[in-house]
């Protein structure tokens, strides 16, 4: 194992310009892939904060009794999609309106009776905040007699989804390009590694190494230069995020699993660019 | 210990560089391949230590089979063969002694017994006193006597040597073929490949002469050879 680092230490002093600009093209694909991954993360945020928000409201139909109501509510929120249920009376309605629309308090003081209807607001659980599952507890709450108008945004909600959607494809394509891109530079890299020890390799071959030894050398160092280079990327996206926390707005940086997944993919990359490399030039030695 | 038999070898553009070569070098041997330039001297080398298999027929060395080894066999061939080249075949940026260390450490050797392995083949070179030198602060001669100690350091069966002393002036060819044949009298079979008849007539030695691929002459098989060469 020794031997194996010695080696790979030797790579590096060997060819320090080669291995800075593989760590270098590394790091940069791995960045503007983080780049990305920290976008997707903060619009899944706040996808994750507006969908917090989504509810269907059920407007009641005025007179509807109370243990009607109650019961209904019961019911409601034994839904499967359902997390919570809050009955909004008219006073309860009134009272909010006076708070939220401030600039029409007065209108609300005068009134001599109270025009706004009482109403179901039903809260989703997480994984069913979306335009399919609003739309079938619509539905079924349009089906209650004492229901007079259901409303959820559908439209925004529908939005919300297609966004998402966007955002997980071109995630996906991007990503998966920039990890191409590194898989292509490494085995580069790699492929004038072997060239540049092929003497030493012919050597190794002539004194019975195995294959295996042999290739072991340029595994660690496209292991080795993709960890560094998902070091340096994930160094240079915590950069950016800094600045684009302090300067333009609020976001919020990886956690410390993705931070991990991402120096670990860096490593995977390594270790594929040079796994193919090593693999289809070590034949033409 | 290593035998041809009906060995043939063909190169897509040359064609054929072995015809039908038959012949055996016994354990302990010390063997002369010779032959003119393109008689096939290095294409039988290389047959032995499997960097190219036959196109037909059969070649064994020390018991493995070139018809039915696997690729990932050869290895355990190579480390008990030693391999020697005009050209030295050594690493410049390597001293002697690394260059002798290198054959052990990447056939997976424990640490601990390279440096006196690597030490008593420099001795029994003659290189000791010189082990920290780089193969450019050494004399063709030496730089042999070091590739013949990278050779030697797994006590290989036998030396294969392709024309170790073809770089080498008279003096340096002297001593390298002293070397070989003590090597060769301490147990280690010895085949060279030369054109180089002076040195085929210094001593007896088991003697193949190929010509355009073919074996014309074998001492082996030389009845009249045989015959006065035992009293
Ligand atoms: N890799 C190869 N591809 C094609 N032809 C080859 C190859 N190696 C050898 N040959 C041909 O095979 C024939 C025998 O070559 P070989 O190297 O065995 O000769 P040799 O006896 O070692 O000659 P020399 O004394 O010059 O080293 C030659 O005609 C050569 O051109
Ligand atoms: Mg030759």
């Amino acid at each position: 194992m020794s031997l194996v680092l010695r080696e790979t230490a030797l790579a590096f002093k060997r060819a320090p310009l080669l291995s800075a600009l593989s760590v270098t093209t590394i790091a940069f694909s791995l960045f503007v892939f983080g780049l990305f991954g920290l976008v997707a993360v903060n619009i899944r945020r706040t996808i994750g904060d507006v969908a917090e928000r989504v509810e269907v409201v059920a407007y009641l139909k005025r007179g509807t009794p109370i243990e009607t109501v109650t019961m209904a509510s019961a019911d409601v929120e034994a839904f499967p999609e359902v997390q919570r249920v809050a009955h909004v009376t008219e006073e309860d309605a009134l009272a909010r309106a006076r708070q939220d629309l401030t600039e029409f308090r007065d209108i609300f003081q005068d009134l001599e009776t109270n025009p706004l209807p009482a109403s179901l607001d039903v809260r989703l659980k997480p994984q069913f905040r979306d335009a399919r599952h609003a739309a079938a507890v619509a539905d079924r709450l349009r089906s209650y007699p004492f229901v007079d108008d259901v409303r959820y945004g559908q439209e925004w909600v529908e939005n919300l989804d297609r966004l998402r959607n966007i955002a997980g494809a071109v995630a996906a394509v991007v990503g998966s390009a920039f990890a191409l891109v590194a898989i292509i530079i490494i085995g580069t890299t790699i492929r004038m590694a072997v060239l540049q020890r092929s003497r030493e390799i012919e050597i190794m071959r002539l004194v019975g190494a195995t294959d295996g030894f042999i290739r072991r050398p340029f595994l660690l160092e496209g292991l080795l230069k993709g960890l560094i280079g998902g070091l340096g990327a994930f160094a240079l996206c915590y950069g950016a995020y800094a600045l684009i926390d302090t300067y333009l707005l609020r976001a919020s940086f990886f956690t410390s699993a993705q931070a991990l997944i991402g120096i670990g993919a860096g490593g995977l990359i390594g270790l594929v660019g040079s796994t193919v490399s090593v693999g289809r030039h070590l034949r033409n030695v | 210990m290593i035998k041809f038999t009906s060995v043939t070898k063909d190169y897509p553009k040359t064609g054929a560089a072995l015809k039908d070569a038959t012949f055996h070098i016994g354990k302990g041997e010390f063997a002369f391949l010779t032959g003119h330039s393109g008689a096939g001297k290095s294409t039988a080398l290389r047959l032995m230590y499997l960097a190219d298999r036959p196109t037909t027929g059969e070649v064994r060395v020390s018991g493995f089979s070139t018809n039915r080894m696997s690729q990932r066999e050869i290895p355990r061939l190579r480390r008990r063969l030693g391999i020697v080249f005009q050209d030295f075949q050594l690493l410049e940026e390597r001293t002697a002694e690394e260059n002798v260390a290198f054959a052990l450490e990447v056939t997976g050797a424990r640490r601990s017994t390279i440096g006196p392995r690597v030490m008593r083949v420099l001795t029994q070179v003659g290189l000791a006193s010189k082990a920290n030198q780089y193969p450019r602060e050494l004399s063709g001669g030496e730089q042999q006597r070091v590739a013949i100690a990278r050779a030697l350091v797994n006590d290989p069966l036998v030396l294969l040597a392709d024309e170790p002393t073809g770089n080498l002036d008279e003096r340096a060819t002297r001593g390298i073929l002293q070397l070989l044949k003590d090597i060769n009298a301490s147990g280690t079979a010895v085949v060279m490949a030369t054109h180089d008849l002076d040195i085929v007539r210094s001593m007896r030695a088991h003697l193949v002469e190929l010509q355009h691929g073919m074996v014309v002459y074998d001492s082996a098989e030389d009845v009249t050879e045989r015959e006065t060469a035992s009293p």
